[in-house]
């Protein structure tokens, strides 16, 4: 992990002068763009995801993952709209959470790079959904003791989705790397692929240091030591083998992307931008 | 001026079904927190969402406002509150009594017993048709976000459960 890489990022200057919004005062005036950082940053890692667990819609492997994914998707982006609202209220610049899902371009993004990966197949997606997720549980878990009220209540209503989500995800690891030696071999090969961005979920700087200051503070050590447990666990249950921990991919905190990400975006994006203001 | 207190706007909205799931009502289903009229005339009403992403809030926002305006009420104000997460513990049971009936098994305690279930291991879901416990889990997501698709390998039934959460 370069240390100077982590340290040189951060608050976008985009971001840096954001206002204290709502509930000023109570958050110092330095507190306001940390925080909305670390709240695009949660949203935007949901957005995404949903995003491309939406891209399964009509076209599960059987209807009732069809309708899984189409589920899942609706979950994650539920959350994010309350997550961006927030990080719209907190910045105080009038953006809400359409103007943030749809009017910025990709290095505005906050997402890590894992979640915009495209969907690959099935087992593809199933592995970066179980990934995702084990980490989303914990992360959601230490929120809803933290001790910004909204985010904490954002937090407790996600996690009750969320655990249906990882016990789904699990359970598809299990069943694909415990399956055929096709769906084994493919789905081994999706977690080798996968693997190298999971280091991303796990990497603090000093966006999330400055958030404690607002009663923000997740031990991450301690959230990777708990995800370790779980996938450890569903990997052996899936005879699947873990993957050595080599260079890990990041720079999506930072809005450095993967080529991935225009695409998703022009997609997500289009109609909004077509026609903007428009409702129906 | 009409006055609205709390049961009297509890009392207007026990009429307003839930748009999926129309054989209980928005109060039955635990969405509307509280009520009270301001000193204007508008009523207040507190709601809050069953899931996240759930599509069917915004229509009951509408109902909300409508069926209260239709008792007589000048103006309307519709909240949203996150805090406390929405449980199906608030679901009374007149209310599963009638979900049984129309075909959907009610929820279970919503305490799933820990952080990460891996492996599920919760007893099998009562069939609402015959009331058999020889029934398999067929999908945890359903037609919504709220409703999983389980079996009855008894009397052959598919039927809808309402997730506990």
């Amino acid at each position: 992990m370069a240390k100077h890489e982590e340290e040189e990022g951060g608050i976008a200057a985009g971001e840096a002068k954001a206002g204290v919004g709502a509930v000023a005062g109570t958050r110092g005036p330095q507190l306001g763009a940390p925080l909305v950082e670390y709240f695009l940053r949660l949203g935007d890692d949901r957005l995404i995801l949903g995003h491309r667990m939406s891209e399964w819609t009509g076209h599960g492997p059987i209807l009732e993952e069809d309708i899984a994914t189409a589920n899942i998707a609706l979950d994650l982006i539920g959350q994010a709209s309350q997550l961006l609202k927030l990080a719209g209220e907190t910045e105080g610049k009038g953006r809400d959470e359409n103007a943030l899902a749809y009017f910025r371009d990709g290095t505005q993004f906050r997402n890590c790079l894992l979640v915009e990966l495209p969907k690959g197949d099935f087992g593809d997606t199933m592995v970066r959904q179980f990934l995702f997720d084990a980490q989303s549980v914990l992360v959601l878990d230490e929120l809803t003791k933290c001790g910004h009220a909204e985010l904490a209540a954002i937090a407790a209503k996600a996690i009750k989705e969320d655990k249906y989500h990882l016990r789904h995800s699990s359970e598809w690891v299990v069943r694909l790397g415990d399956g055929t030696d096709e769906s084994h071999a493919r789905v081994q090969a999706s977690l080798d692929r996968l693997w190298r961005y999971t280091g991303e979920l796990f990497a603090t700087d000093e966006v999330d240091r400055a958030v404690a200051a607002a009663g923000i503070s997740i031990d991450m050590a301690g959230i990777k030591a708990r995800w370790d447990t779980i996938v450890n666990d569903v990997l052996g249950r899936a005879t699947l083998t873990r993957p050595a921990d080599g260079p890990m991919q990041r720079g999506g905190r930072r809005g450095r992307h993967t080529e991935h990400i225009g695409h998703l975006l022009a997609t997500m994006q289009s109609v909004a931008r077509a026609h903007p203001g428009a409702t129906w | 001026m009409v006055t609205f207190s709390r049961d009297r706007v509890f009392e207007i909205l026990g009429t307003v079904p839930d748009p999926e799931v129309p054989v209980i009502s928005v109060v039955e289903l635990g969405i509307v927190r509280d009520a009270a009229q301001r000193s204007d005339g508008t009523v207040e009403v507190t709601i809050t969402p069953t899931y996240s992403g759930c599509p069917a809030m915004f229509e009951i926002e509408r109902d909300v406002v409508s069926a209260l305006e239709a008792a007589g009420a000048p103006s309307v104000e519709v909240k949203t509150v996150l805090s406390p997460a929405w449980t199906t513990d608030w679901i009374p049971e007149t209310a599963r009594e009638k979900l049984r009936k129309y075909g959907i098994a009610p929820p279970g305690p919503a305490n799933d017993g820990g952080l990460v279930t891996l492996v599920r291991a919760k007893p099998p879901v009562q069939c609402p048709w015959c009331g058999s416990r020889n029934t398999t889990l067929k999908s945890e997501f359903g037609s919504t976000a709220c409703k999983a698709i389980h079996v009855c390998k008894d009397c052959r039934q598919p039927f809808d459960e309402f997730k506990a959460i």
